[in-house]
C-alpha cells in the first residue's frame, strides 16, 4: 500500500484526499498548519485551517482568499479521507493534522511545543500510526529552561536598562513570539511599546480574547517620552536599522531558542539572549514521539537526519522526510 | 565557584574598562582568599596543572547524557565549543548544586594529573554531577585548558589593587615570578610577605614614538640608546642563586648557560634589565640564530659555541639587595656601568648614542641597521624604573616598521605535502578587547615550528567553522609584510601586502601584540 503522505514537487500531499498541507506552491486545496511565512502561502484556490488561524492566514494569503475553517477536534471528510485539524501550541491557531483512511492514522505535527503558554491552544497529544515531525531544535543540547524564571531574566534586564538609563529592545518574530513575550512580561515594570510588524497580529490576538497588556505604537510615541523607561518589542529585522536610533541608548536582546548556545549568540553579535523557544525542545521531542505510539516516525524541519537516526537507533522505524521547508534556520533570526 | 561564574559571565557581557575594574574589584573584595588567588591566577591566563584529554571527557559526557558517539559529534559541530557541548548535554541536577568553591574545583582538576582514567573520570563525573549548567561550562573550560576572559593582566592587577588598597605598581610587582593560588598568597598581596627569592620585577615597556622626537624637549634631558633585536629579560642574583626570566615571565635560566655562570661574578642582591642577543665578532647575529636555541629546554655544546649569547644590559633594579627603580635613570646607569664593567663579558654594558642635537640623532637613527638594532630608545635621564608600558618617559624610535606583532586566531590545513597539518594562518590585533584579523599567512616558521603549531591548533581548536579552525588567542607572531593598504575584507579595516612570518614571538603574551591603532599608523607613510 502506497503512503498517505508523499512529497511532491509541491509540497506534502495526500493522494487518496487529494489535498496538500502547508504546500510550497499554489495548489487546488491547502490545509495549513499555521500562518508563519513558509507554512502559509499565498496563490492556492482553497485554505483549510483552524478556527483561530484564519485571520493571520488572511493577512499572510490575501483578503480574497478563500479559507474554510475547522474547530480544533472537528472532522471533515474530504474525498473519503477523515481530517481534523488539534492543537499544536506554536503560536494562536497553530494545528497538528490528522488524517485517517481506512484506520490508519496519520499525524503532521506542523511546528509545535508542548510547553504551557497562555497566548495559545496547549499542545493536544495524538496517537497515530505513523507521525510526521519537525525536528528544528532536534539536538540534545536543546532544553529549555522554564519560560517562567526566563521571563523573570527579562524583567531583571528590563529594570537594570531601566536604572542604566538604556531603552530595552527585545527581539522575536512579529507573529507569535512577540505575543508571548508582551503576555509574559511583568508589565507593571514600565510602559510597552512595539514595532509597527507587531501591532497587528497583537491586535488580532486580542480580538480572539488573549490577554495582553497595552501595548503603544512606537511611531506614536509623544515627543517627550522617556524612552529609557520603556521595553520596546520588536522584530530580528529591526535591530541595526535607522529605526533604532530613536532609542539612543538602547539594549537589545533576542528571544529565541537558539539563545540556548552561546556559540550562536556570540556568531550573531547578539548582547543578550533569553532562551524562549515556540519550538518542542529535545526532552519534549523524545516524549511526544514516544507517547504517540506511532510505528513509524517521519522528520522533517532542522535536525531532520539527526534525530531519524536516533530514533532508528532506539529501534523505531524512523526516517527524514525530504522536503523544501527550511526551517526556522539559526541565520533567520527567529 | 558560583561568585566565580558570575564574575565570568559579567567580565564577558561588557566591554567597557571601568566595568571590567567594578566587577573583579567586588569579586576580590567578596571571595574566600583562597577563591581570590585562584580567580587572580586564571584571569592572568595561567591554567590549572591537570586536565582530561577530549575523547575521554567526550566519552564520559556522552554516557552521562545517554548518547551516542556520534550524537555528541553533532551536538559539538553545532554548538561549537567543546566545553559548553557537555554543559548543554549533561543530564540537569536534582535540586540545587552543592555549591563547591572555585579552589575546590581547581584542586579536583589538578589532581587529574596524577589519577589514571577510571580515576579522572570519577573526578570529574562526581563534580559535573553537583553543579549547574553556568559551573559547568567554567569547569570544562578549566579541565580542558580552554578557559579564557577578555581582561588584561593590567585590569586584573587594577581590581585587586582597588580592592586591597595596594598601590597598582606594588601589585604588579607581586604578582610577577611563580606563585600558586594559595590563600597565603593572596595574603601575600596585601602585606608584601613571603616574596619569592627569585622574583623578578615588573618590566617597564615603551610605546613607539608617535610624532617627531624633537618635541620631547631638550635633548640633553634624554639617554638615547640601540634598541637591539634579542630578547628582553631579566638576571637576578640574589643569595647566591641566578635566575633569568624573560618578558614573557618565563624562566629560562637552563636555556642560556653561558649568561647563568657567567651571573656568578655579579654581586649579590642585583638584579639586571637587558636583552639576550646571540653575540660574534663583537656584533650582534640575526635574530633568527636566537631563534634556534628558543625554543629549547637544555642547549648542546655545538649551539653555544654556534649560537653565543651575551647579556646587553639596559638597567639596574636592584643592588646590595635594594630595590632601585626609584632612582632617576642616570644614576642607576652609572651603578650599572660599575657592576658590568666588573662582571665583564657576556655581560656588557648597552652603549648610550651622543648626538648634540635631534636632526643628528635621527642621522644615527637611519643606521641603526647596519649595526644589527631595530632603531633606538629615547629615556627620561631623570625617570624611575616604571612598571608596566606608561607614556612619557621610555619611547622606542623604531625604523620605518614593516611589521606587526600579532595574534594566530584561525588556521586552514595547508596543501600538497602539508595536507595533513594545519599551515595555513590568520592573524589578527587587537580592537579594545577584540582581535580583528589583519593579515594570512603561510610560510615563515620552521618544520619543527609548524609541528608544535599544528599540535596546538588540535588541542585547543574552540570551533570548526568551515575547513577554518578558531583558537583562543595565545600564540603571538611578527608578521612582516612590504606595505599596507585599506581591506574590506579584513575586519581590521586593512590588509598588508606579502605577509610573511618573520618569527615566532614566544617572550610575548597575546595582551603585548599590536593594536590597530598602530597599524593604522603605519598605513600613512608607506603608500
Amino acid at each position: 500500500m502506497s503512503d498517505l503522505l508523499r512529497v511532491t514537487p509541491s509540497g506534502l500531499y495526500c493522494e487518496e484526499g487529494d489535498f496538500y498541507i502547508d504546500p510550497w506552491r499554489p495548489v487546488e486545496r491547502a490545509v495549513v498548519t499555521h500562518a508563519h511565512s513558509d507554512h502559509a502561502r499565498p496563490g492556492s484556490k482553497r485554505y483549510l485551517c483552524a478556527s483561530s488561524c484564519a485571520s493571520f492566514v488572511r493577512l499572510r494569503c490575501g483578503q480574497d482568499a478563500a479559507i474554510s475553517c475547522l474547530e480544533f477536534g472537528e472532522c471533515r471528510s474530504i474525498n473519503g479521507v477523515k481530517l481534523s485539524l488539534h492543537p499544536a501550541g506554536h503560536i494562536l491557531g497553530s494545528a497538528q493534522v490528522r488524517v485517517e483512511h481506512r484506520g490508519e492514522v496519520w499525524v503532521v505535527t506542523g511546528d509545535y511545543k508542548t510547553e504551557p503558554d497562555p497566548t495559545v491552544e496547549a499542545f493536544e497529544l495524538v496517537r497515530c500510526h505513523t507521525l510526521i515531525t519537525e525536528c528544528t531544535f532536534g539536538l540534545p543540547v536543546y532544553r529549555w529552561p522554564e519560560a517562567q524564571a526566563e521571563f523573570e531574566r527579562i524583567n531583571a534586564w528590563w529594570s537594570a536598562n531601566q536604572s542604566a538609563g538604556r531603552t530595552s529592545v527585545l527581539m522575536g518574530y512579529s507573529l507569535g513570539k512577540a505575543q508571548r513575550l508582551l503576555a509574559g512580561v511583568d508589565a507593571g515594570l514600565g510602559p510597552i511599546f512595539a514595532h509597527g510588524a507587531v501591532l497587528g497580529p497583537t491586535q488580532a490576538y486580542r480580538d480572539q480574547g488573549i490577554r495582553l497588556p497595552p501595548v503603544r505604537p512606537v511611531s506614536e510615541a509623544p515627543l517627550d517620552v522617556e524612552w529609557s523607561r520603556a521595553l520596546v518589542v520588536a522584530p530580528p529585522g529591526a535591530e541595526a536599522t535607522p529605526w533604532m536610533r530613536r532609542f539612543r541608548e538602547s539594549a537589545t536582546a533576542f528571544a529565541s531558542g537558539w539563545m540556548a548556545v552561546r556559540g550562536i549568540k556570540r556568531r550573531r553579535g547578539v548582547e543578550r539572549g533569553f532562551v524562549i523557544s515556540d519550538h518542542v525542545d529535545w526532552p519534549a521531542l523524545m516524549d511526544v514521539v514516544s507517547a504517540a505510539g506511532a510505528s513509524r516516525v517521519l522528520t522533517t524541519h532542522g535536525y531532520s537526519a539527526v534525530v531519524a537516526k536516533h530514533l532508528s537507533e532506539r529501534g523505531l522505524n524512523a526516517a527524514p522526510l525530504e522536503t523544501q521547508f527550511r526551517g526556522e534556520a539559526e541565520e533567520e533570526g527567529v | 565557584m558560583k561568585r566565580f561564574v558570575r564574575l565570568f559571565e559579567a567580565l564577558d557581557g561588557t566591554t567597557a574598562t571601568k566595568e571590567k575594574i567594578a566587577l573583579l574589584r567586588a569579586y576580590f573584595e567578596e571571595a574566600e582568599p583562597e577563591d581570590a588567588a585562584w580567580a587572580v591566577w586564571l584571569l592572568s591566563g595561567n591554567k590549572p596543572r591537570g586536565s582530561a584529554n577530549r575523547t575521554r571527557l567526550a566519552a564520559w559526557a556522552g554516557e552521562e547524557a545517554g548518547i551516542a558517539a556520534w550524537l555528541f559529534d553533532e551536538c559539538r559541530s553545532a554548538v561549537g565549543d567543546f566545553a559548553e557541548t557537555i554543559a548543554l548535554l549533561l543530564p540537569k541536577v536534582d535540586g540545587s548544586s552543592t555549591g563547591s568553591s572555585l579552589a575546590e574545583n581547581a584542586c579536583k582538576i589538578e589532581s587529574l594529573a596524577v589519577l589514571d582514567e577510571s580515576g579522572q573520570r570519577q573526578v570529574v563525573t562526581e563534580a559535573w554531577r553537583c553543579m549547574d549548567g553556568a559551573e559547568r561550562l567554567v569547569f570544562n573550560k578549566l579541565v580542558t585548558g580552554s578557559f579564557r576572559v577578555g581582561v588584561s593582566r593590567d585590569l586584573v592587577v587594577r581590581g585587586l589593587s582597588e580592592a586591597l588598597g595596594v598601590p597598582r605598581d606594588e601589585i604588579a610587582h607581586r604578582l610577577m615570578g611563580d606563585w600558586r593560588p594559595t590563600a597565603a598568597f593572596f595574603a601575600s598581596l596585601t602585606d608584601g610577605t613571603t616574596a619569592p627569592l627569585d622574583r623578578p620585577y615588573p618590566f617597564c615597556l615603551a610605546h613607539p614614538i608617535a610624532g617627531d622626537p624633537a618635541d620631547l624637549g631638550l635633548i640633553e634631558s634624554w639617554q638615547a640608546e640601540w634598541k637591539w633585536d634579542g630578547i628582553r629579560a631579566q638576571v637576578i642574583r640574589r643569595n647566591g642563586a641566578t635566575a633569568i626570566w624573560s618578558r614573557g615571565e618565563e624562566l629560562v635560566t637552563d636555556r642560556y648557560p653561558e649568561i647563568e655562570r657567567a651571573s656568578r661574578l655579579l654581586p649579590d642582591g642585583c638584579v639586571l634589565d637587558g636583552e639576550l642577543l646571540p653575540w660574534a665578532a663583537g656584533a650582534p647575529m640575526p635574530f633568527n640564530q636566537l631563534q634556534r636555541r628558543i625554543g629549547r629546554k637544555t642547549v648542546g655544546a655545538k649551539l653555544l659555541a654556534e649560537v653565543p649569547v651575551v647579556l646587553m644590559a639596559y638597567d639596574l633594579l636592584e643592588s646590595d639587595g635594594e630595590d632601585r627603580r626609584h632612582l632617576p635613570l642616570s644614576e642607576r646607569r652609572d651603578r650599572l656601568a660599575a657592576v658590568v664593567n666588573e662582571a665583564g663579558h657576556p655581560f656588557l654594558l648597552s652603549p648610550t648614542v651622543e648626538a648634540p642635537s635631534w636632526e643628528d640623532l635621527r642621522t644615527l637613527q637611519q643606521t641603526a641597521l647596519g649595526r644589527g638594532a631595530e632603531g633606538l630608545m629615547l629615556k627620561r635621564l631623570d625617570s624611575p624604573y616604571g612598571v608596566g608600558r606608561r607614556k612619557g618617559a621610555w619611547w622606542k624610535w623604531k625604523l620605518q616598521p614593516r611589521s606587526v606583532d600579532a595574534v594566530l586566531m584561525y588556521a586552514l590545513r595547508g596543501s600538497g605535502s602539508r595536507a595533513s597539518l594545519f599551515t595555513d594562518y590568520a592573524f589578527g590585533v587587537w580592537k579594545g578587547h577584540e582581535l580583528v584579523t589583519i593579515a594570512k599567512a603561510y610560510s615563515g616558521l620552521t618544520n619543527a615550528e609548524i609541528r608544535e603549531v599544528d599540535a596546538f591548533i588540535r588541542a585547543n581548536t574552540l570551533e570548526k567553522i568551515g575547513p577554518a579552525r578558531t583558537v583562543p588567542p595565545e600564540l603571538v607572531f611578527e608578521i612582516g609584510f612590504e606595505g599596507i593598504q585599506k581591506s574590506t575584507r579584513h575586519k581590521s579595516g586593512f590588509a598588508v601586502r606579502f605577509p610573511r612570518i618573520l618569527r615566532w614571538r614566544r617572550d610575548k603574551r597575546p595582551e603585548d601584540a599590536d593594536t590597530i591603532e598602530t597599524v593604522a599608523a603605519l598605513f600613512e607613510p608607506l603608500e
